[in-house]
């Protein structure tokens, strides 16, 4: 209560004029509107526009696009994709959390360590990573041979371009996009709010459920949308570890532009998915006010 | 009667660092023991391996009869106020005090009627739906309390709850705190590092350092009779004193002091062969008067500094080179104000007054 109006009023006086306000945002408006605005302009003109013969797009009016995205074969793809971006985001929340909270119960510069351990694979080129787990998944891979070695199989397994690839494909991906946000929740959790709750009686499961899991929510939700919306629009992945057998919408997307050259219906596509993000994002956000 | 909480040969470490180190309590029912000592002395430590956040090395700690060693907090018939508080930030004042009682189930009507009569005791009323951020200090240190007793645990442990709060609401709250233990009946356990918070509101004093008790007694007894040089220098001021043992008379010992003053004190447990002794005398039992001729026995003294306190004065004096005390004098006196820096005084230590906390 006390801190409310100093706070307030420290903020009166540290706000600069308008006009420099504008000018040190300058720069960002400038960026987002070339590279994030303007870009979804074209999409969304292109998605109303057709093609000719050779894939130039034609610009007149058409509704084409957008049924061809609502015929049941795209609709299926698209409900595959949520499908597997949902189970990956399931996934990396039940690995992701015990890994966050322990590496936050942790004394800091240990927490750096750790830390430091999960961001690691970010230094080398996704790409690179991607094609260390063909290397391992694959008939004659690491890990076949390391069954077989083991006694456990006596023939190598199909691992490789199953439903199962890309799953491993994707929750290794996204991981640390689960992890990180969490563990910036879990980092300010203090210690004692847990003891509070052991103290009054909650047993281990009452104490997660009751206390670490509200207070750590903003950290879940935000992990949640950050391995769910790009793991829906995931193309490489599924690409490299799941052969032809399991297209999801984001390889459709890229075929449509990259080999089938129908900017327009790719666009369309393109939109939908788009929107689909913003519902998703926007929905999380309401959920994150009713919280705070 | 069997004690409440019983704490036997405890030892607890942190590495090879003793923080608690082989020490037995008992706490009666009903009774408001402080554990007071400086920060690391263990205090908290013995606190939290009575409500079950830590286990002991070795020793067992018994709670209303039953031996609880082993047992984790949530299975521990204790509650306790953090020194933080530890309110849970994403519910209302009424779902953090009725947190306790969803816990052990407690039917929805009763456990309301007793929500209200808590809110009401501890003069929350009309903040039910407030959050922890939006109170005062003081009001977090009330849902914490509230929290804490609903459940009527046998015990509460209380871990410094009043050193966030300022000086004058402290003081209020010290009051007030032991007027709902006697209220309650509850026994209270109360961790503190403040010598005056822990005589004005306990029964029983335990004063720890390092890993140990010193000395376990009532606010009177270990303010009059500490039994150690720590206890008497940290439990309110004390003129400590090295002196001689010239001579023994049954219960009565004369000393010598640094300086060559003579005087004497109770022999109590001091063995005969007790050569060199610790004294301690409180500032306010140092009797001065004015009069320069005449010393029978008291020590004179030069006035070095006068400093104000309000009711009272602290005057430091010098009685040679190695001999300073500090006496405290009422301002009201005529004393006082007869009283100037540089003037001479005498000091009569009376035996009854000087106690003997240490000897080699």
């Amino acid at each position: 209560m006390q801190a409310l109006p100093t706070a307030a009023s420290a903020r009166a006086h540290a706000r600069p004029p308008k006009v420099v306000g504008w000018l040190l945002l300058a720069p960002l408006l400038v960026w987002l509107a070339a590279f994030v605005v303007l870009p979804l302009l074209v999409l969304l003109v292109y998605s109303f526009c057709q093609r000719d013969d050779l894939g130039r797009v034609v610009f007149s009016f058409t509704w084409e696009n957008y049924e061809r995205v609502f015929s049941p074969l795209y609709l299926r793809i698209l409900g595959r994709s949520i499908g597997y971006a949902g189970l990956t985001t399931i996934i990396c929340l039940v690995i992701g959390f015990p890994v966050a909270w322990f590496i936050a119960r942790q004394t800091p510069a240990r927490r750096n360590r750790l830390l430091l351990l999960v961001m690691i694979p970010f230094w080398t080129n996704f790409l690179i990573r991607t094609y260390a787990w063909i290397v391992i998944l694959k008939g004659e891979g690491l890990l076949n041979a390391l069954l077989q070695y083991g006694r456990i199989i006596a023939e190598p397994i199909e691992l490789l371009y199953t439903p199962f690839a890309v799953l491993t494909g994707l929750v290794y991906a996204y991981l640390p996009f689960m992890i990180l946000p969490i563990y910036v929740s879990a980092e300010k959790v203090d210690g004692s709010l847990v003891e509070a709750a052991h103290d009054l009686g909650a047993g281990p499961l009452r104490a997660f459920s009751s206390v670490i899991i509200p207070l750590t929510q903003p950290g879940i939700l935000a992990g949640v949308l950050l391995v769910f919306v790009p793991a829906i629009g995931m193309f490489a992945i599924t690409d490299l570890m799941g052969g032809a057998q399991v297209p999801l919408i984001g390889n459709v997307i890229q075929n449509q532009f990259l080999r089938a050259r129908n900017w327009p219906f790719g666009a369309a596509l393109g939109v939908v998915f788009t929107l689909l993000f913003v519902v998703t994002y926007a929905l999380a956000q309401r959920r994150r006010r009713r919280h705070a | 009667m069997n004690p409440m909480i019983d704490v036997r040969t405890v030892t607890k470490r942190f590495g090879s660092f003793a923080a608690v180190d082989e020490v037995s309590l008992q706490i009666r029912a009903g009774e408001f023991l402080t554990l007071l000592g400086p920060s690391g002395c263990g205090k908290t430590t013995l606190l939290r391996l009575i409500s079950g956040f830590e286990e002991p090395d070795a020793g067992a700690i018994w709670i209303a009869g039953e031996d609880v060693t082993g047992r984790p907090p949530y299975r521990r018939n204790v509650n306790q106020v953090f020194q933080s508080y530890a309110l849970f930030p994403h519910l209302t004042v009424r779902e953090n005090i009725a947190f306790g009682l969803r816990m052990q189930k407690v039917p929805a009507v009763e456990a309301g009627r007793r929500i209200d009569e808590v809110m009401e005791l501890v003069a929350l009323t009309g903040f039910e739906q407030r959050r922890p951020a939006e109170l005062s200090g003081g009001q977090r240190q009330r849902v914490a309390l509230a929290r804490a007793i609903v459940p009527r645990p046998a015990v509460l442990l209380l871990d410094e709850p009043l050193s966030a709060l300022d000086a004058k609401l402290r003081k209020s709250m010290q009051l007030e705190l032991k007027q709902l233990q006697r209220r309650l009946g509850m026994t209270f356990v109360f961790v503190t590092h403040d010598q005056e918070e822990a005589l004005t509101m306990s029964d029983r004093i335990a004063v720890f350092d390092r890993g140990r008790i010193e000395q376990l007694g009532t606010a009177a007894d270990i303010y009059h009779r500490p039994q150690t040089a720590f206890v008497a220098d940290f439990v309110g001021e004390a003129n400590v004193l090295r002196a001689t043992v010239s001579a023994r008379q049954g219960e009565r010992i004369d000393l010598i002091l640094p300086g060559g003053f003579v005087v004497s004190a109770n022999a109590g447990i001091v063995p005969p062969q007790a050569r060199k002794v610790t004294l301690s005398i409180r500032p306010e039992k140092i009797c001065l008067t004015a009069d320069r001729t005449d010393t029978g026995g008291a020590v004179p003294a030069r006035v070095e500094e006068i400093v104000f306190q309000g009711a009272t004065s602290r005057l430091v004096l010098v009685a040679g080179a190695d001999l300073r005390l500090v006496a405290l004098v009422a301002n009201e006196s005529s004393l006082r104000s007869a009283l100037a820096v540089g003037d001479s005084v005498a000091c009569a230590l009376h035996p009854e007054d000087l106690v003997v906390v240490g000897w080699e």
